[in-house]
C-alpha cells in the first residue's frame, strides 16, 4: 500500500493545532471562571471601601492602592537602573570576562524564584537597612526582581536599532554619547517600554517578594508614608483564600478579577505601545 | 597640495591582514577612484581615513595616516570625522525628517541658531541637487524619498558639517543609471570645493569621474596613476586584466 503524504501531513497538522489549542484553553478557562464568579462582587463599594468584618465584607480599596504604590515604587527604582545598565552592556562594554559574568548573572537573576527575592529583601532592606516592613522595602524588592526583565528587554531593544544608524551618526562627527542619546535611545523606546510594562505586570501579581517586606495581613486604612506597611492585592487574595474562614466565594473571585484586570490592562498597554511604534517604524 | 599622506599602512582584523604596506598621497580637490575586486581592501582603506575601522572588533593598524600633515590618531576623532565625511554604499537616511537629517550633524556640533540652520540646510541641499525636489516637504520623513533622492540627501547631510574630504563607498551600487548619473554630476561639481575618494565596483564609473585611479588587489596597492593612463596603458598586467574584466 502506498503511503499518502497528504494524510501524514494532515495528521501532523492536527497534532500541532491540538498542542496550540491546549495552550489557549486553560488561559481562556481561567479568565472565564474568574469573571463568572467574580463579577457579581464588583461594585463601587467593593472597589472603594476598606475591608470590614474580618475581611468578609466591605471592599479592597487599601489593597488596590497598596499594589499601585508598590508597582510605582518598583518602576521608579528599576527603570533608571535597568536602562542605564542595558545601555552600558549593549553600547559600551567590551567582550571580556567581567562583562560576560555580569551578563550571566542577569540571566540567572531572572531565573531565581520569587520567594528568594522575598527573603533577600527581608534580610537587606527590612533588617540590614532598618527600613522595616514598609512600602519602600517592598518596592525595592520588587524592583530587584524585575530588573533582569527590564535589562534584557532594553538590551534587545537597543541592539535591534540598526548598526548602520550608529555608523552614520558617528561618521558625521557625533560623539558616541550623542549617537546613543539622539539615534539609538529614541528608536529603542518602544521595546524598552514594552519590557518595562511586562515587568510591572509581574511585580503587581507576585506574592512572595512582598510577603516579608511590606504586606500587611489586615490594615483597614491607607498607608501614610513610604515607611508604612500596606495591603496588596496578591497577598490579600492569599489571606482571604487560606487564612480567614468563611469568606464568601465571590469576594475571593472578585479580588482575583481586580488583580487579573490590573495585570491584563498593563499588558494591553504594552501591546498598544508596541503596535503604535511598529507602525511608525520606517526601516 | 597633499591632503592625506599615507605611509606603510598595514591593517589587520584579528589574524587576517586586510591592507599590506599601502603608501600613497591624496591630493586636495581631486577625485581619487579606488577600484579592485571584493576583499581587495578598498573599503578598509576608505574606512581608515575617517577611522570607522576603529569600531570593528580586533582592529589593529601599523604605519601612519596624516591629514594636513597631522597624524589622524592625534586628531580628536569627532573632529576628524567632521573633516572627513562619508557617504555609504546604501542610502542610509536616519529615521528623521528630511530637514532633521541634513541638520543632524550641524546640531551635533552645537549649532542652535534656527535661521542659520535653515540657510545651511538649503544651501547643501542645493549643492546635492536635491533642493528643488524636496523644498516643499522638508518636514516629511526621509524614508519617503526614492533611493536616488535618499542618496543625494546623504550627500547633503555629509556636506552640512563642512568637511574637507568626502569618502564615497560604492555610492551608486543600489541605484538606477539616471540616479547614478545625477550623483556623478554632483561629485564632479563638488571637487571644486572638496577632495573626493570614491570606492567603486563599477570600473566605468571610475573612468568617468576619477582624476586618478588606484587599483587594489589582495590588500595591496597595485597601481596608482592618472585615470587615463590606468585605463589605456597600465604598468601592471593585473590592472589591465581587472579593467578588461578578466577576473574579479
Amino acid at each position: 500500500m502506498m503511503r499518502n503524504p497528504y494524510r501524514t501531513q494532515n495528521i501532523a497538522f492536527f497534532f500541532l493545532f491540538l498542542a496550540t489549542l491546549l495552550i489557549v484553553v486553560p488561559v481562556g478557562l481561567i479568565v472565564v471562571i474568574i469573571i463568572q464568579k467574580g463579577l457579581p462582587a464588583i461594585n463601587w463599594q467593593f472597589l472603594s471601601d476598606i475591608p470590614r468584618q474580618g475581611m468578609r465584607s466591605g471592599g479592597i480599596f487599601p489593597a488596590i492602592v497598596g499594589t499601585l504604590y508598590l508597582v510605582t515604587g518598583a518602576i521608579v527604582f528599576a527603570l533608571p537602573i535597568g536602562l542605564l545598565a542595558a545601555v552600558y552592556l549593549s553600547e559600551y562594554s567590551r567582550d571580556n570576562a567581567l562583562n560576560r559574568i555580569i551578563k550571566l548573572a542577569i540571566v540567572n537573576l531572572a531565573g531565581v524564584s520569587s520567594v528568594v527575592y522575598g527573603l533577600f529583601g527581608l534580610a537587606l532592606f527590612v533588617v540590614f537597612f532598618k527600613l522595616g516592613a514598609s512600602i519602600i522595602s517592598g518596592s525595592l524588592t520588587l524592583g530587584i526582581m524585575i530588573l533582569p526583565l527590564i535589562i534584557t528587554a532594553s538590551r534587545e531593544a537597543l541592539e535591534s536599532v540598526p548598526h548602520s544608524f550608529r555608523e552614520v551618526s558617528l561618521s558625521l562627527g557625533a560623539s558616541k554619547w550623542q549617537t546613543i542619546r539622539h539615534i539609538v535611545l529614541p528608536n529603542a523606546i518602544p521595546g524598552i517600554l514594552t519590557g518595562t510594562i511586562l515587568g510591572l505586570g509581574r511585580a503587581a501579581g507576585e506574592t512572595a517578594p512582598i510577603l516579608f517586606t511590606v504586606a500587611a495581613f489586615y490594615l483597614p486604612q491607607l498607608p501614610k508614608s513610604a515607611l508604612d506597611q500596606a495591603m496588596a492585592l496578591p497577598y490579600h487574595l492569599y489571606v482571604i483564600s487560606t487564612q480567614v474562614p468563611n469568606v464568601d466565594e465571590k469576594v475571593r473571585y472578585g479580588t482575583a478579577l481586580v488583580l487579573l484586570t490590573l495585570v491584563l490592562v498593563m499588558n494591553l498597554v504594552a501591546i498598544i505601545i508596541r503596535y503604535k511604534f511598529r507602525k511608525r517604524k520606517k526601516w | 597640495m597633499v591632503i592625506f599622506g599615507i605611509k606603510n599602512l598595514n591593517i589587520w582584523f584579528g589574524l587576517i591582514q586586510a591592507l599590506k604596506n599601502v603608501s600613497m598621497d591624496i591630493q586636495s580637490n581631486e577625485i581619487l577612484s579606488v577600484i579592485g575586486p571584493s576583499n581587495s581592501g578598498k573599503t578598509t582603506f576608505l574606512r581608515m581615513l575617517n577611522r570607522l575601522n576603529d569600531l570593528m572588533p580586533n582592529f589593529r593598524m601599523g604605519g601612519e595616516v596624516k591629514l594636513d600633515k597631522k597624524n589622524i590618531k592625534e586628531i580628536d576623532v569627532e573632529l576628524l570625522r567632521k573633516m572627513v565625511g562619508m557617504v555609504f554604499a546604501l542610502p542610509l537616511p536616519l529615521p528623521l525628517s528630511i530637514f532633521d537629517n541634513v541638520a543632524y550633524g550641524i546640531r551635533m556640533h552645537g549649532a542652535r541658531n534656527t535661521k542659520l540652520l535653515k540657510e545651511r540646510v538649503e544651501s547643501v541641499l542645493r549643492e546635492a541637487y536635491l533642493w528643488e525636489e524636496v523644498k516643499d516637504r522638508l518636514s516629511s520623513s526621509a524614508f519617503k524619498l526614492s533611493g536616488g533622492q535618499q542618496q543625494r540627501l546623504c550627500i547633503a547631510r555629509t556636506l552640512a558639517v563642512e568637511p574637507e574630504v568626502i569618502l564615497f563607498d560604492e555610492p551608486c551600487s543600489g541605484l538606477d543609471p539616471i540616479s547614478t548619473a545625477k550623483i556623478e554630476d554632483a561629485m564632479i561639481k563638488l571637487k571644486q570645493k572638496y577632495t573626493i575618494v570614491l570606492v567603486t565596483n563599477n570600473v566605468k564609473q571610475a573612468a568617468r569621474v576619477g582624476d586618478r585611479t588606484a587599483f587594489f588587489l589582495g590588500g595591496e596597492l597595485i597601481e596608482l596613476d592618472k585615470t587615463d593612463k590606468i585605463f589605456t596603458a597600465p604598468d601592471d598586467s593585473r590592472t589591465d586584466d581587472y579593467i578588461r574584466g578578466k577576473f574579479g
